[in-house]
């Protein structure tokens, strides 16, 4: 048998070509591309330079109502304005109220981002300062003058709802989705009902339901003010829809983990909160975020039930007749404030979901 | 075993206690709500429905007058809360196709701006972009005596878009007559409002919906496709479209069940829907409880009807396991 041997060295073969394409090819390589890059062109050609002309060149930065002629931005107008579109009617000496309650409630949410700081001492450290910024802002207390949640107002107002909406819809919606997979039916289509029920409605008729019909179902004497009210349809409401996305998790659980538990002889307590609970939420974190996205947006519908929060005050703000009704400057301002909550927390989704977060690939 | 540590036991007694706390929970509200209205001297009932409405709806698909009942004016909101909401699922599947279209493509350029409408519409909330479109079309535009006219026979006051409209003998351009323009097609503003708002809102959503239906087909299925010698269209057509649709549809259904309820928000700029007519019948009647019944009723219906017929068509095209 003979052999063979390679004994002369193959020779060095050129590279491959460069894959990358030209800059005219990426950008009119077919038809479609060429259309849509000639009219996103044309778009920002028309586009920029009245945008410039109207923001920047001709834009009114300083002064009275009347320098406001309409051939520029009436930026003046927020300058003058912006206190009352953040903070709504509170009494103006008292501002630094309402501004502790922006930073407590930005301070424990940036403080709450990383997953290592997901421990029980969070969840008190919101409860508290929940509690401490409601009392800040209403006062009532020696040196603090009391200002009643009719006088509340702008960012403050959005961002309690917001929070005071998912906080305490949260375990509402815990109890719900577990009330939905049991196997007890009459609990089961109870949770059924109600789940189905609140989300089957929009939140404009819900907000409708409990301003009009709360009053009238509550014994008589019994006053809960605006706020109360809108907050009560914005939990129930969150509460359903936190109980969905958490029923997504429920069921994404394999079946030998609580198969598992009850082979341990945990009861069913500790088996929902030490097995259960723990993965399913986990499991769905990042369309827990998509909730908080939601519920900040709707935050705005409030305004339908007579409460200032960040856009009646800017519509308030309008209504002055001392200034022209700048109207693209004022919906421009307070469209930037909520998109810089709901893009961070969509970002931050993202940046949670690339995460893995507990090791485990299912 | 003890009988009380017995599982059927416990099912049982945990059944009733919890129909017995959801029924009396009922039982209460619905006491002090007869006690208030006894208190209050309300009757509760539908008579009113009968009566005539006496307010006016500024524009609607079905005719009314004043002089018509209220259940009529029920009816006209309904059919304009159903009006709007068509053209706008329509308008913003279409426009939502172009997103998907555009984000899917291989252009920087085209990508970005795709990426940067849907960030931009989707973090914002509707009521804020609706008052925003309202806005613009009142307070933006010229007034009647000096329109814009960008093409001929369209001019955009800030009473409303006057456009030409099809007939039967040809064109009918609007004309300038002493008050106002004739003939036509009028769009109110707020109709106007509510048409641009919601279809750019939710064609954000939409496009997203597709754009992740069309990316959660396993690519090897467009390759294989392409590999057995499918021409690119085909492959689209028969192979990657078809599969696309199974994960898209189910979100749709809720987005355009979504549609039907953000239309609600047609109270904010005062467009003549549904929820127009409920708080301007409770204004006027009292009648709060019924008004908000036939609300919900009304949404309830077209939820589960939406869902059924959706889902009838979703197990037509679903994935046939054996």
């Amino acid at each position: 048998m003979t052999g063979f041997v390679q004994t002369q060295s193959i020779d060095a073969r050129t590279a491959p070509l460069d894959a990358r394409r030209s800059l005219f090819r990426v950008l009119f390589g077919d038809v479609l591309s060429t259309v849509s890059t000639l009219a996103i062109l044309f778009a920002v050609i028309a586009l920029a330079p009245k945008l410039v002309s109207w923001g920047l060149l001709n834009g009114i930065w300083a002064g009275e109502g009347t320098q406001c002629t309409g051939a520029g931005a009436c930026w003046a107008f927020l300058r003058a304005k912006y206190p009352f579109i953040l903070f709504g009617i509170y009494p103006p000496g008292q501002y630094w109220r309402p501004v502790a309650l922006i930073v407590i409630f930005i301070g424990l949410t940036l403080y709450s981002l990383p997953p290592k700081n997901w421990k029980t001492s969070t969840l008190w450290a919101w409860v508290i300062g929940t509690v401490v910024a409601l009392a800040l802002m209403a006062g009532g207390v020696p040196g603090l003058e009391a200002v009643p949640t009719d006088s509340w107002g702008g960012l403050p107002v959005t961002l309690i709802l917001t929070v005071l909406s998912l906080g305490l819809g949260f375990p509402l919606a815990i109890a719900l989705a577990l009330g939905r997979q049991s196997e007890l039916k009459a609990v089961k289509y109870i949770c059924v009902a109600v789940i189905e029920g609140i989300r089957g409605l929009p939140l404009l008729s819900l907000l409708f339901i409990v301003s009009i019909l709360l009053p009238l179902m509550l014994p008589d004497g019994l006053k809960i003010d605006k706020l109360l009210r809108a907050l009560v349809a914005m939990t129930v409401f969150s509460a359903a829809y936190l109980a969905e996305v958490l029923r997504g998790g429920l069921q994404g659980l394999h079946n030998g983990q609580g198969e598992a538990a009850d082979a341990l002889s945990l009861s069913w307590w500790s088996k929902t909160r030490l097995i259960i609970l723990p993965q399913a939420i986990s499991n769905v974190i990042p369309p827990l975020t998509n909730t908080v996205v939601v519920m900040v947006k709707n935050t705005s519908l409030v305004l339908i039930v007579g409460l200032y929060d960040l856009l009646s005050a800017g519509r308030a703000a309008l209504a002055d007749p001392a200034w022209p009704a700048p109207f693209a400057e004022t919906y421009g301002f307070i469209a930037l404030i909520y998109f810089i909550i709901c893009f961070s927390i969509t970002r931050y989704t993202h940046w949670i979901e690339r995460q893995n977060l507990f090791g485990v690939n299912r | 075993m003890v009988w009380w540590r017995d599982q059927k036991f416990r099912a049982i007694v945990f059944q009733v206690l919890a129909a017995g706390a959801f029924l009396s929970l009922i039982l209460w509200l619905t006491g002090n709500t007869a006690a208030n209205l006894a208190k209050r001297g309300l009757t509760v009932g539908f008579d009113f429905l009968g009566r005539a409405a006496r307010f006016p709806i500024s524009e609607s698909v079905l005719s009314y007058s004043p002089t018509d009942h209220f259940w009529w004016a029920y009816t006209v909101g309904l059919g304009n809360t159903l009006f709007i909401t068509m053209i706008v699922a329509l308008t913003a599947t279409v426009l939502g196709l172009m997103l998907a279209i555009l984000r899917r493509e291989d252009n920087p350029l085209a990508q970005g701006a795709g990426t940067t409408y849907v960030e931009f519409f989707r973090n914002t909330p509707l009521v804020v972009q609706l008052l925003f479109w309202y806005a613009l079309v009142t307070v933006g535009l010229p007034s009647i005596d000096a329109p814009l006219n960008p093409l001929p026979g369209v001019y955009l006051t800030e009473r409303g878009l006057y456009l030409p409209a099809l007939s039967l003998n040809g064109l009918d351009m609007p004309v300038r007559a002493k008050f106002n323009f004739e003939g036509g097609l009028n769009l109110s503003p707020e109709f106007v409002a509510m048409y641009l708002g919601l279809s750019l809102y939710a064609a954000a959503f939409i496009g997203e919906i597709i754009r992740g239906g069309l990316e959660a087909v396993a690519k090897g299925q467009t390759e294989a496709a392409l590999a057995l010698g499918l021409a690119p269209k085909q492959a689209l057509n028969l192979v990657l479209i078809p599969q696309a649709l199974r994960i898209i549809i189910p979100p749709m259904t809720s987005q355009y069940i979504n549609i039907l309820k953000n239309s609600t928000l047609a109270l904010v700029v005062g467009y003549p829907d549904i929820s127009f007519v409920t708080a301007t019948t409770i204004n006027q009647t009292g009648q709060a409880l019924e008004g908000i019944f036939i609300l919900m009723l009304v949404f309830f219906t077209i939820s589960i009807a939406t869902s059924v017929a959706m889902n009838l068509y979703n197990s037509r095209v679903a994935l046939k396991v054996r």
